[in-house]
């Protein structure tokens, strides 16, 4: 069964955030949460959206990750893009920092 | 150029206070996402893959040097310095944070300028000919009339929830640089039989997942009726256009269900309805907004210039930058300055906060303060003297914008694609910089000469992939983007829709198909000929066969 985690834009700076065990939201992908499985995925998508966090991000939902080593990594690229940040650009998004 | 009246800067100014308080209420909590998200897009702010994004209004790509200027300060203060000039002569900010955008809307709105109705289901920002009012061939200069058409579009209050967005595009000349025959309505200026200058009415036309060339509803409206003629397009799209589907509400699908004829018909009964009304343009209102663009003050000069000539002479790249950049000028001793943004392996369409104030700069001292976004993502400075070239080119190309690649294999239009855009499907801007480095030799693009490449990374087509002599469209396939080649697209008065080549090609094969498609055209085109010159002669079959083989 596959991995999942929740992400999401942040309200006030359009970042790219990730659902974490205490419930905030990070930067980084390593910091999410993980479901296994369907319930426990729609249970964390549930979760993040809950109507109070409607005014700290936007627009949450799955995707599929890998546990790679140490780290986690989306399956599909154009989730490793939001987890780097714009591969024409190495000097910006996460990536850079 | 146009200068705001005290109508337009208590619009923007209410407009841009309003989209304040929408945000500080959104911040708040006291209107939701899906509340707010109609009113940020009203007002040109997207949230993309990293970062919201907001796209900049540059009316029919005209702007003044003080507003370029300040296009490259909001880079500086509330983006990462640099800016993205797109397909419809407009610019896009990546990474703005949304409790900053109110503040730089005030800023753009200090010089003229906002983000309305960049977004959403209502007329978009009309698009011309970048070189209007300087270009030779030019019958008129054609932005009188798309400032007309901004000021009846802009916030019409029948045409705000159109079926879908809806795009005019105007050119003044027979030699058609504003795409006109790929918009939801086209307007060729041209003159009856009268000798009277009036419009060509296309309609129709379009990209996207569904690309039609537009189809002529009139051949000839008078200037004085074109703007009822608008509207009743306009009345007889919003009352039949279909709302059922989002991927068929386009005017084009209207237009092709229904025939021409059809539409012809249905416009024509509600024109004459309206068209002694209040939207008849008075020949003294015309000229009122002739006024308004006036040509610069321009010097009686002889057309040669003998310093010019030496330049020339004596710097090969200069020469180069003048043979593909310079175009000519209705008056003599003056040119056309085109501005590459596509240096060799850069992103197409991008700049620096610094770019900017450069060319805002050398337009002041060169150009009369007047600078235009062209459709293909590249700057042009209008109103050179042929004695300054070389000055502008130098200072030009000491901050990598004097490449001399305009029209040529290496001058690509790119849409943002997977690296930016939520709705992307596979990457464009990587592929645009792999097929410039491959073509980077300046004596072989000259040996190609004018080939345009269009990318586009999905099917809604913002890189004009339909229209590129050669259009390549990045899609997913499993999880792997794939790209695939369309050939024989036009978008100038001869315009037509590529067709696809065949099965797409992995990212590492699709600029070697690319090349082997030029190399094919290089073997079999006739002396003078064009690449899609040979395209049209020879058809599909001899390059299918360089692409495919006996696949």
């Amino acid at each position: 069964m596959s991995l999942q985690v929740v992400t999401a834009n942040r309200l006030d700076d359009g970042l790219v955030v990730f659902l974490t065990s205490d419930g905030s939201w990070s930067e980084n992908i390593n910091d999410a949460r993980t479901a296994e499985g369907k319930e426990a995925a729609d249970a964390l998508l549930a979760e993040a959206s809950a109507p109070e966090l409607d005014i700290v991000i936007v627009g949450p939902y799955l995707i599929d990750v890998e546990q790679q080593g140490s780290d986690l990594m989306p399956t599909k690229y154009r989730e490793v893009l939001r987890t780097k940040g714009p591969s024409v650009r190495e000097d910006l998004g996460y990536q850079a920092v | 150029m146009y200068r705001y009246d005290d109508f337009d800067r208590q619009l923007v100014h209410e407009r841009t206070e309003q989209f304040r308080e929408q945000v500080k209420r959104r911040l708040a909590g006291d209107i939701t996402e899906e509340q707010f998200r109609p009113l940020r897009l009203m007002n040109g702010v997207y949230l993309q893959l990293h970062a919201y994004m907001l796209r900049v209004a540059v009316p029919y790509g005209t702007l003044r040097a003080d507003q370029l200027r300040q296009l490259g300060m909001i880079a500086r203060v509330y983006d990462k310095g640099y800016g993205h000039f797109t397909t419809r002569q407009n610019i896009q900010y990546n990474w703005p944070k949304l409790d900053e955008i109110p503040d730089a809307l005030l800023d753009l709105a200090k010089v003229e300028m906002h983000a309305i109705q960049t977004s959403g289901n209502c007329i978009r920002n009309t698009t011309t000919d970048q070189y209007a009012g300087a270009a030779a061939d030019e019958i008129e200069d054609p932005r009188p009339y798309c400032e007309l058409i901004r000021q009846w579009s802009t916030f019409h209050p029948e045409f705000t929830y159109l079926p879908r967005k809806f795009k005019i595009a105007v050119t003044g000349s027979p030699n058609d640089r504003a795409a006109v025959k790929v918009h939801d309505i086209g307007l060729r200026m041209h003159q009856n039989d009268a000798g009277e200058t009036g419009f060509e009415v296309i309609v129709g036309g379009g990209l996207g997942r569904t690309p039609f060339v537009g189809k002529t509803i009139r051949d000839f409206i008078g200037k004085n009726d074109l703007f009822s003629y608008l509207e009743a397009i306009l009345r007889v799209y919003n009352r039949f256009g279909r709302r059922d589907n989002k991927y068929k509400a386009r005017i084009k699908i209207l237009v092709h269900e229904e025939g021409i004829d059809k539409i012809r018909e249905l416009v024509e009964e509600e024109w004459s309805q309206i068209k002694d009304g209040s939207l008849r343009v008075d020949d003294a209102e015309i000229a009122h907004y002739i006024e308004q663009f006036a040509p610069p003050a321009f010097e009686t000069l002889a057309d040669d210039d003998a310093d010019f000539e030496r330049h020339k002479s004596e710097n090969r790249r200069f020469a180069n930058w003048v043979r593909s950049n310079v175009i000519e000028h209705k008056q003599p001793g003056y040119a056309i300055a085109n501005v590459s943004l596509k240096p060799i392996g850069g992103i197409p369409g991008d700049a620096t906060d610094t770019q900017m104030e450069l060319v805002a700069d050398l337009s002041e001292k060169y150009s009369f303060g007047d600078v235009r976004v062209t459709h293909e993502q590249n700057l042009v400075l209008p109103h050179v003297k042929k004695a300054d070239l070389f000055a502008l080119w130098t200072a030009l190309d000491a901050d990598n914008l004097g490449t001399a690649n305009l029209g040529y294999v290496t001058d690509i239009i790119s849409c943002p694609g997977l690296d930016y855009c939520a709705l992307a499907t596979a990457r464009s801007i990587p592929l645009s910089q792999r097929i410039s480095e491959r073509f980077s030799d300046l004596d072989r693009q000259h040996d190609i000469g004018e080939l345009k490449i269009k990318i586009s990374g999905c099917i809604n087509a913002c890189g004009h992939h339909h229209v590129g002599h050669i259009g390549i469209l990045g899609l997913d396939k499993r999880g792997k983007e794939f790209y695939q080649i369309t050939l024989g697209g036009d978008a100038s008065q001869d315009a037509s829709i590529g067709k696809i080549a065949g099965a797409g090609f992995s990212e590492a094969e699709v600029v070697d198909a690319i090349e082997s498609l030029v190399t094919k055209y290089i073997d079999i085109r006739d002396g003078g000929e064009r690449f899609i010159d040979t395209y049209r002669r020879v058809g599909m079959d001899p390059f299918k066969e360089v692409l495919y083989g006996d696949r």
